[in-house]
């Protein structure tokens, strides 16, 4: 009798909360779009841009700058390749990328990741490189695990992932770009594919 | 007493059941954000808002953003319980049968 009418309201709930709270799930492919980029850029400074044994970067040179510029290219390389994709996605299901849930999103992402971005610019001047990887791998976790309140994806396991590694990092000097390359690079391939082929099936 | 008793009328409507349903998980939401979700008209969703300010299950608050008036809407303490209450009613009618 009436409890066909009440499942329909149970799930018109569900659903008005979901969407009115939560920002749709980033898509798969820009995930394993941004850990290419992250693998390519570390390629280029591993092998033209970080002198091999025995030298160091040292701050102000060309090398320090190329190697900022190719960290700052593949930020926004995978950003712009994250909006195209996501709005791509939202167009599909008929949702709007930009509202107060994306806002909400974006804010509380920035929020750790700019303050790890300073903190690290300020560690750097004073030529303290050593935990750059770890803290930029922690900071960019912290970001994640604070912005997955607002998605219906797992992001926080990736970021609870990038922050375990940041502080294996930390543990491990030397080794810091080996464990960037494994944070940025293959965790973020390994998390677009499982996200990707989930899309893929649904 | 029945089970049905514990079903709030108020809340027995599609669009004051999803007003309620979008107030509960946002701290506060403004009327064309509401709107745009529901996909109702303006004066529908005034009158259903003004409905369950009446029942004092939201506040409106008015303010100007520049010279633009803005409408934003929250739910109260009281509008929570019942709308919680109105819920376990749901689930309870629906384990019933």
């Amino acid at each position: 009798m009436e409890s066909k009418k009440y499942l329909e309201d149970i799930s018109q709930i569900k659903d008005l909360m979901n969407r009115s709270s939560r920002f749709i799930s980033l898509s798969g492919l820009s995930g394993i779009l941004a850990g290419t980029y992250a693998i390519v850029g570390a390629l280029i400074a591993h092998f033209y841009l970080i002198p091999q044994q025995g030298g160091y970067v040292i701050l102000h040179s060309w090398n320090f700058k190329m190697i900022v510029g190719v960290l700052i290219a593949v930020a926004i390389l995978s950003l712009v390749t994250a909006y195209l994709l996501t709005s791509k996605k939202a167009k599909k299901n008929n949702e709007k990328v930009w509202d107060e849930t994306t806002k909400r999103l974006l804010i509380n992402f920035l929020i750790p990741l700019v303050t790890g971005g300073i903190y690290i610019l300020i560690k750097l001047n004073s030529q303290h490189y050593g935990l750059t990887a770890s803290l930029m791998l922690i900071f960019y976790g912290l970001a994640l695990v604070n912005a997955a309140k607002y998605t219906i994806g797992k992001v926080r396991y990736l970021g609870y992932l990038q922050i375990v590694l940041g502080l294996i990092c930390a543990a491990m000097p030397g080794y810091g770009f080996w464990f960037w390359v494994l944070g940025f690079g293959l965790l973020h391939i390994i998390y677009g594919s499982l996200i990707y082929f989930k899309e893929e099936k649904a | 007493m029945g089970l049905i008793d514990n079903i709030n009328k108020l809340f027995d409507h599609r669009i004051r059941l999803g007003i309620m349903s979008i107030l509960m998980v946002n701290e506060e939401v403004d009327f064309n954000r509401l709107k745009e979700l529901l996909d109702v008209t303006d004066g529908n969703l005034a009158s259903h808002t003004k409905t369950l300010e009446k029942a004092e299950y939201i506040k409106i608050e008015k303010s100007f953003i520049g010279k633009k008036p803005n409408t934003r809407y929250i739910v109260t303490p009281s509008g929570k319980m019942a709308f919680k209450k109105h819920i376990e009613a749901l689930e309870q009618l629906i384990k019933k049968q």
